[in-house]
């Protein structure tokens, strides 16, 4: 194995783990700020691949189409919360869970009516096209860009709850809700755009990431369940910890899913070496979960320790 | 029996006069995949199936169809209410293999027929084959062996292989294999609706391989072509109509030029009924049909010669009307052999831009008049 090889897996790692904390972002801010657990995150990553693709194809420009993805999926995220999701935060959790399931069943069904049951093509912008090369190894131009995103928007995301006033009532909401209604702060505004935030940023990464993989139906959940490992992971409601857990199971998942068929591979023949190895590597970063779910119940960076 | 068969059975008694016992419509049940992901091919199947009921006038035949969701017990479950509620006599539809493995062996237990449009999985092929079991499509393996003869035949001998980690895929690559004379370059199980491939892609850059060989099937195949386009690793890609399909390549664009890959039908395929049918599926639905919707064109096909030719009720000789195949089929002249599976010729096709579309073109033959492996263990004769 090529010191090349394994720099470009660690690069894969590293991309993977980035778009995994766009998701996994919105979804612990929410649960953090409003106590909601929200399993129609995905669809709005879906929404906002679908409409990226939709946009692109139509005027020709991906990055209209990253706008009008990211936007639909802010929008989308908004109108949900004011007509239904705030009527469940007095609720217990199960309401929530059964009610943002149905959300799941309504918006997959819905998107397939609208643009119907063939996935949808989105192209990366010529721009971004082709390889560079990084000394070591060839690497898609594309993908880097996407790594170059992810700290951009890990960044803004850490100046806007650290430095602006519009974080320290996110960081104060997640304390005391009360309290800050007391003073007066306008909670359900706030509720709407935390929420509209996290649908923004789920719309943002299904729109980016829909440039590379197929655009379909049902696309948004495979993440959901990635998206709720990494939070499990990095202590629920804290953006921190996302990034953290979202960095582990992305390059966890992809050093497994390539050095473990190789361990394998040196006392099993090489069939079934390919066959145990690619099983174990699918169940690693749930083995890591219950890890820390047995070591650290919390999470590693809970919110409110 | 529901309002809607009585009232079906009742107007098509109307229109033949009366006291014809013959003239009762055959209720045929479709199950196939109609929402979330899986939903393209479970369309074409229905829309395939419903052409060819359209072009024949089709009131032999009452058709009932329902969505299985993707899921085996959902499956089971209509299976099961078809049977019993709706009377159906002959059960189609179902697209994934293991669905097919619930569903197959309890409908024929209960001697009704199932004719798959797709699923053909090796247990139902070989010991497990059963005298009310068609496959009117392929056996699993045979057209993954058929790229494996192509790239043998092609001078490829350091093919490096792909499929996702499930009985379908284990079967494409043990199918490739047994026909692929080189040495196999690598060999990646991926996760089953897996959507990122730069870990595989970067290990098929490092291992020296001379060509790819990927069964993917659906979204999993638009991404993985989508990202390989875009890796700089340019060995050519060989596959089968799954993977890059009518259903799929619109979402892989120009991505999927030159990808080279086995089916037993293109749309190009130069026979009368081909012809026929390709217009016609044009005209109704405003895309050109895939693989799938071929296979289902012809399942309905057959069942109406069969109906044609025999009572659904006398079994013995509905099965020997349906085992004389006794339709004009757009992949051209095929015959059932002793296990009920297609014995066909498998081509191969290449991607290409034809007038703005992406689309196969018809390579040539890559096995002929070819029976699957299974067949000599199946015990009917």
């Amino acid at each position: 194995m090529s010191a090349a090889l394994f720099f470009e897996q660690l690069l894969n790692g590293l991309q993977f783990g980035l778009m995994l904390f766009l998701m996994s972002a919105g979804l612990t801010l929410v649960f953090g700020v409003m106590g909601l657990i929200n399993l129609a995150h995905g669809s709005l990553y879906m929404l906002g691949a679908f409409f990226c693709a939709a946009a692109a194809s139509a005027t020709g420009n991906f990055w209209l189409g990253l706008i009008a993805g990211t936007a639909a999926a802010a929008a989308a995220g908004a109108l949900i919360e004011t007509a239904i999701l705030r009527r469940l935060y007095t609720r217990d959790h199960l309401d929530q869970v059964l009610a943002t399931y149905a959300l799941i069943l309504i918006l997959t069904e819905g998107t397939k009516i609208v643009f119907g049951p063939f996935p949808l093509y989105l192209n990366t912008p010529t721009l971004l096209q082709g390889t560079v090369n990084l000394g070591l190894t060839e690497y898609p131009l594309y993908r880097l860009a996407l790594i170059g995103f992810g700290l951009a928007v890990a960044l803004g995301l850490s100046l806007l709850i650290t430095r602006t006033r519009l974080g320290i009532r996110i960081r104060a909401g997640e304390n005391d809700r009360e309290m800050i209604a007391a003073l007066g702060v306008n909670i359900r505004a706030l509720y709407t755009l935390v929420f509209a935030l996290g649908a923004g940023l789920a719309g943002l990464a299904g729109a980016l990431v829909g440039a590379v993989q197929a655009v379909q139906v049902g696309m948004g959940e495979p993440v959901l369940i990635l998206a709720f490992v990494v939070i499990v992971i990095g202590g629920i409601g804290s953006i921190k910890g996302a990034m953290v857990g979202a960095l582990l199971v992305g390059i966890i998942d992809t050093m497994g899913r390539f050095l473990l068929p190789r361990a394998f591979g040196l006392f099993l023949d090489p069939s079934q070496a390919t066959v145990v190895g690619a099983a174990l590597a699918s169940m690693l970063i749930y083995l890591l979960m219950a890890l820390i779910l047995v070591l650290r119940p919390q999470g590693l960076f809970p919110a409110h320790a | 029996m529901t309002i809607r068969t009585t009232m079906t059975a009742g107007l098509a008694a109307l229109v033949l006069g009366t006291g014809a016992a013959a003239a009762d419509p055959v209720t045929v049940g479709l199950i196939t995949t109609l929402s979330g992901g899986g939903a393209g091919i479970g369309t074409d199947i229905r829309d395939g199936f419903q052409l060819a009921l359209d072009m024949n006038g089709g009131d032999s035949i009452h058709l009932v169809v329902e969505d299985d969701g993707r899921r085996p017990e959902q499956a089971v479950q209509i299976a099961d209410r078809m049977i019993q509620a709706e009377h159906a006599q002959i059960l189609t539809g179902i697209i994934w293999s293991n669905l097919a493995m619930a569903v197959i062996p309890a409908v024929t237990a209960q001697e009704v027929f199932y004719i798959s449009p797709n699923a053909g999985p090796s247990a139902l092929a070989g010991a497990g084959c059963n005298p009310y079991y068609f496959n009117a499509a392929w056996q699993n393996d045979m057209l993954h062996e058929a790229a494996g003869a192509y790239a043998s035949e092609h001078g490829m001998n350091h093919t490096f292989i792909l499929a996702p980690n499930y009985p379908a895929g284990t079967d494409a690559l043990t199918g490739f294999k047994r026909r692929y004379t080189g040495e196999i370059a690598g060999e990646i199980y991926t996760q089953l609706g897996q959507t990122d491939y730069a870990a595989e892609i970067a290990q098929i850059r490092a291992s020296g391989a001379d060509s790819v060989f990927i069964f993917l099937p659906g979204g999993m195949g638009i991404s993985f072509v989508r990202q390989y386009a875009q890796s700089g690793v340019d060995l050519p890609l060989i596959s089968t109509a799954f993977t890059v399909g009518q259903d799929s390549l619109p979402g892989m664009g120009e991505a999927a030029l030159g990808v080279v890959n086995a089916g037993q039908w293109s749309p190009d395929l130069d026979n009368e009924a081909n012809h026929a049918f390709v217009t016609a599926f044009r005209e109704a639905y405003g895309r050109t049909p895939s693989l799938y919707a071929s296979q289902a064109f012809d399942t309905a096909n057959l069942i109406l010669s069969a109906v044609a030719a025999a009572d659904v009720n006398d079994h013995e000789a509905f099965r020997a009307a349906l085992r004389a195949a006794d339709f004009a089929s757009v992949r051209g002249a095929f015959r059932f052999g002793n296990n009920q599976h297609p014995i066909q010729n498998v081509y191969m096709r290449e991607v290409v831009n034809a007038d703005g579309e992406i689309t196969n073109r018809l390579l040539g033959l890559a096995i002929a008049d070819y029976q699957d492996v299974f067949a000599s263990e199946c015990p009917m004769q």
